[in-house]
């Protein structure tokens, strides 16, 4: 058995950095198979840089990161192919349909039995009945409904959750927080950034807080009142006066 | 292979159904490269000799600036809505995503010069039927392609595209915007295939080096 079984993400000493600046600063992570992580931490701590490269979408400065036991720099598609990544973007087409865009994404992962899952996949997210509407006319709260039914569609084991809650209003932040509550009590890995401390603690099995590109925080989330972590926080970001 | 093959189609396929929809390109494309030849038509005599000599430079103007157009398009509107790194999240090599977005633009390219052609020839007096000109079109359409995708790419990443994709794209097909005018201008005077053929052998070398190199380059233009 490799030393890597029932990892499914591992980070070690990674940085990155763009130019001057250093977004991520030594970052070591381990997350477990089945596993939810949520990541706190203030505007410019490092998060969604760590989301990017995870996702394959920024190079590593320097490090090592493996995903579900792969070399992130060398096998890039193999990665993604078990990845599913949600962010404040859609990564969706506003001239395409519903159905469009999912389909497009099919092909793109070779989906097997396309239509099947487009529909499974639309039933499970509410979107069923919208399924011919274009992306553009639909609501902020129902265009991430779809970015989280494109990022399923695929099946994938480890699911990437850059702030997905951003910009959403109240009904849709409710539905996007029971939706991920199903999606974190199954089999699937779940690393998720989060400005919300109260629904990131009642999910995560553990918790991050990151600033300014460092681990400055880290505990199991049963561990923490509400009240701990938002003491603790503040603690951890504090600008030095 | 096969699977490859489905991907870059899909990449097309959705390109041109969302360009259908929106018509953000191909109208500004059209509207542009009809203006230009028909200025130019206004602006010189049509019984004078000179017409031979400039008539190919005007098309090709029109064809130039037109594309550069949409290539400006090209990724802009992607990466605006976050599509690109939908993109870049699937499971393929990057180098699909050039092959997808490259043959996109060139047939997109292709129809907009199939439409302006017959107009151009109609005000500059020349006949209809000059099927050189197809084949000079699609070598060098295809050259602007590989390199304008490429570039297309990299400017996108900067805040001051509009003005990138110009200042990386112009200096560097200047060999395939040369040597098309001058094969079309030996169709247009209805020289031999043979007058021709050297230009078209550059626009050629010119296509496979830059389709070999924009390829490879492809996936770390993507990055930031």
């Amino acid at each position: 058995m490799s030393a890597n079984a029932g990892i499914a993400i591992e980070t070690r000493g990674l940085t990155k950095t763009f130019g001057e600046r250093e977004a991520l600063g030594g970052i070591d992570l381990k997350v477990a198979e089945g596993e939810c992580v949520v990541i706190f931490g203030p505007n410019g701590a490092g998060k969604t840089t760590l989301i990017r490269v995870l996702a394959t979408l920024a190079r590593p400065t320097s490090g090592t990161v493996r995903i579900a036991g792969l070399d992130l720099q060398r096998e890039g598609p193999a990665i993604r192919r078990r990845i599913g990544v949600v962010s404040h973007q859609s990564f969706l087409y506003e001239n395409l349909t519903v159905y469009e865009n999912l389909s497009f994404y099919s092909t793109m992962y070779d989906v097997p039995r396309k239509e099947k899952r487009i529909a499974e996949i639309l039933e499970l997210v509410g979107l069923a009945d919208r399924r011919d509407e274009r992306v553009g006319t639909l609501s902020r709260g129902t265009q991430q409904r779809l970015a989280i039914a494109r990022a399923l569609l695929h099946d994938p084991t480890i699911l990437l959750f850059d702030e997905p809650e951003t910009g959403l209003d109240q009904r849709a932040g409710a539905f996007l927080g029971n939706f991920l509550k199903t999606l974190t009590s199954g089999k699937r890995t779940v690393l998720w950034t989060t400005h919300r401390l109260e629904l990131g603690l009642e999910l995560a099995a553990r918790v991050i807080i990151l600033h300014r590109g460092k681990t400055v925080f880290e505990a199991a989330g049963q561990s923490l009142t509400i009240a701990e972590l938002h003491q603790t926080y503040a603690r951890c970001t504090e600008e030095p006066r | 292979m096969r699977r490859s093959i489905a991907m870059i189609l899909a990449i097309v396929r959705k390109d041109l159904l969302s360009e259908l929809r929106s018509k953000e390109i191909a109208v500004s494309i059209l509207l542009f490269a009809l203006l230009v030849i028909v200025v130019f038509s206004f602006a010189f005599d049509p019984e004078t000799e000179a017409l031979e000599i400039v008539a190919p430079g005007v098309l090709w103007i029109a064809f130039t600036f037109a594309g550069m157009l949409g290539l400006s398009r090209l990724f802009a509107a992607e990466k605006e809505k976050g599509g690109l790194e939908g993109l870049m999240l699937c499971p393929m090599e990057r180098d699909l995503i050039y092959w997808g977005k490259l043959l996109g633009i060139f047939l997109f390219m292709m129809i907009v010069e199939a439409v302006i052609t017959p107009i151009f020839l109609v005000l500059f007096d020349f006949p209809l039927w000059i099927p050189e000109l197809g084949l000079i079109s699609a070598l060098a359409t295809l050259g602007f392609a590989a390199v304008g995708t490429l570039f297309s790419a990299m400017a996108a990443h900067t805040k001051a595209r509009d003005i990138t994709l110009p200042v990386l794209f112009i200096p560097i097909t200047v060999p395939v915007i040369i040597a098309a005018v001058k094969a079309a201008e030996a169709a247009l005077g209805g020289e031999p295939f043979g007058e021709m053929a050297s230009w078209l052998g550059i626009i050629t070398a010119f296509d496979a080096i830059f389709l070999v190199v924009s390829g490879f380059v492809f996936e770390f233009v993507l990055e930031e």
